[in-house]
């Protein structure tokens, strides 16, 4: 099925739903609201058309002058149909949160705990957001654009300084 | 998964006195065996895995972030450090995915060259996986075997393009330097002599009774499965899924050369092993093809917006001087408004990069979909039920770098 067909079916099925449909290099987005993320899921999962049953990837961007901020990107492959979509939802920064599909495509696992740790979008349902590629008490979402290429300035990142009172002792144990 | 019975749980039985309390067990960050800064917290009942949570995150330099700060040229030795073990693919990948972004087209003469050198990566990964996937297992003597001809691959890198690991060769719309007669000779007289030497690795592990013991049976995770992990590579085609992105989304000459995509049945360790063994010989394959093909002609597209003059141009004129450091310094500036998500085939499954172009010069937005990653993340379905020592063939079999996996 054309990409395009698939979004037709899509705004279709959802025509509350559907926001805008772009088409970029043959490849076809199709903007969402957030709220029913795991119906529209559902559907491209289980219907026997579409079935798009490979997650390739998700992954958040961040748009801070939008009046909705951050966008959760999930791209979509069939391996039975060899066709792919690409949806992406719309979530306000104010209240950045959005249903889990981890009960969809259980790689969607870490994706989801990745752009919770990246932008501080939460993710409904999950069953462990912890954070993923930051220590835990890491501050802040590395990958806002508002965010510091080098990070927050004139601070050190706390964790450091517990491994140096780590390591008071060891000159009286003999550790070099 | 139960776990068959032991002499302990009878004499535990019999003997009320005796107290049993799981151990929580830290695996990594420094353990040999995790190829890389990997920490497994594993949650013991005797030698079976009750539980097993992977910690990521400790080779975390941000070059999704990085990215965001850099030409798209400048990307390039980025992508080298992801996975440092084939990372020429990891460039390839990289420049299909912005000369999709640009609507560039490659000379003919180039993809074949991105090719000869992409399966030569593929050939680089399988060796260095097999010999450490083997010593980790208990099989010694793969190793050394496997490093010789990794050297011979390497040299022929070095003589390429003057870098061995870390090679940053491609480049966007085309690569960097020719091949020439002599290089392409060499190459071609590897590949003859290669399918001889994998027959040896074969004979020293592949009736070996304690390798099929380790291997066989081991870490099975069904085809349904593996996709809804999300799984690729060989990894998934050793369930039998025949997913392989040079197939299904074919880019550069995938499509004009002949080989075939190889499958397992069992969905365990040595199935993964046989589909890697296997690629061995269709690599080989497709780089003789290759050579015998490759035609004449530029090796860089004609498309003075998105790609550097010449050189020898740069050091003399002084237009085309300007026109380099523009696209040096601030990128191409004529680089269209869109979003893409275009994925490669990397010798350990499916790198994706979905970019976000704001028509300036750099990325938006650059997210790295990397097959550790998701490997990774599936390694307790692999591990949890069975024998802690099997936790060592999974992490083998999936093939990961924490390089990739962290970004």
């Amino acid at each position: 099925m054309k990409p395009l067909e698939i979004a037709d079916k899509i705004k279709e099925k959802f025509p509350l739903e559907v926001l805008d449909v772009t088409s970029f290099r043959d490849q076809v987005s199709v903007t969402v609201k957030k709220d029913r993320i795991i119906s529209i899921c559902k559907y491209l999962y289980e219907d026997t058309d579409i079935r798009m049953d490979y997650l390739s990837d998700l992954c958040g961007v961040d748009y801070p002058e939008r009046r909705f901020r951050f966008e959760a990107v999930y791209n979509l492959y069939s391996l039975k149909h060899k066709h792919g979509i690409r949806i992406k939802a719309l979530i306000p920064g104010k209240d950045p949160s959005i249903d889990s599909v981890v009960q969809i495509w259980r790689g969607a696992n870490w994706y989801e705990r990745e752009a919770s740790d990246m932008f501080g979008i939460i993710f409904n349902g999950h069953p462990d957001l912890r954070r993923i590629l930051m220590p835990e008490d890491w501050e802040g979402y590395p990958l806002r654009k508002d965010y510091p290429l080098k990070g927050p300035e004139n601070r050190e990142y706390e964790g450091y300084e517990k491994i140096k009172e780590l390591h008071t002792h060891d000159d009286e144990w003999g550790i070099k | 998964m139960k776990r068959p019975e032991t002499n302990m749980d009878n004499r535990v039985e019999n003997n009320p006195g005796i107290a049993t309390k799981e151990l929580t067990l830290s695996m990594g960050p420094q353990h040999p065996a995790t190829h890389g800064v990997l920490k497994l917290v594993l949650d013991l009942d005797g030698e079976t895995v009750v539980k097993c949570t992977p910690h990521v995150g400790y080779l975390h330099r941000g070059v999704e972030k990085l990215a965001e700060h850099r030409s798209y040229l400048q990307i390039i030795p980025l992508t080298d450090r992801l996975d440092y073990i084939s990372s020429v693919a990891n460039n390839i990948g990289y420049c299909v995915a912005v000369e999709k972004l640009f609507s560039l087209k490659v000379p003919e003469r180039a993809e074949y060259i991105r090719a000869i050198t992409g399966e030569m990566a593929r050939i680089l990964n399988h060796l260095l996986w097999l010999a450490t996937h083997a010593l980790d297992i208990g099989a010694m003597t793969v190793f050394l075997y496997c490093f010789r001809e990794r050297e011979k691959l390497l040299d022929l890198f070095e003589r390429l393009c003057g870098a061995r690991l870390t090679v940053s060769y491609p480049r966007i719309g085309g690569v960097k330097n020719d091949v020439d007669h002599k290089w392409l000779k060499d190459l071609y007289r590897f590949t003859e002599e290669f399918p001889m030497r994998i027959e040896q690795y074969e004979t020293l592990i592949d009736q070996n009774r304690i390798w099929l013991r380790r291997t066989k049976g081991v870490g099975v995770i069904s085809a349904e499965e593996a996709i809804n992990w999300g799984l690729s590579g060989p990894t998934l085609r050793g369930s039998g899924v025949s997913y392989d992105v040079r197939k299904y989304m074919p880019y550069g000459i995938y499509d004009k050369v002949k080989w075939k995509v190889p499958t397992g049945k069992n969905g365990d360790v040595y199935d993964r092993y046989r589909v890697r063994m296997e690629e061995f010989r269709q690599s080989n394959s497709i780089i003789r093809q290759c050579i015998k093909k490759i035609p004449e002609g530029p090796i860089m597209a004609d498309a003075p917006k998105f790609t550097l003059p010449p050189k020898d141009k740069v050091l003399t004129d002084i237009e085309h001087l300007i026109h380099q450091f523009v696209l040096i310094t601030k990128g191409p500036q004529t680089a269209p408004k869109g979003e893409i998500y275009v994925s490669t085939e990397v010798p350990k499954g499916e790198l994706g990069f979905y970019i976000v172009s704001d028509g300036t010069g750099r990325p938006y937005r650059m997210k790295i979909r990397t097959p550790s990653f998701v490997h990774i993340s599936a390694l307790p379905r692999l591990c949890e039920g069975n024998m802690v020592a099997d936790v060592i063939a999974n992490i083998g079999s999936i093939d990961i770098v924490l390089g990739e996996c962290d970004r």
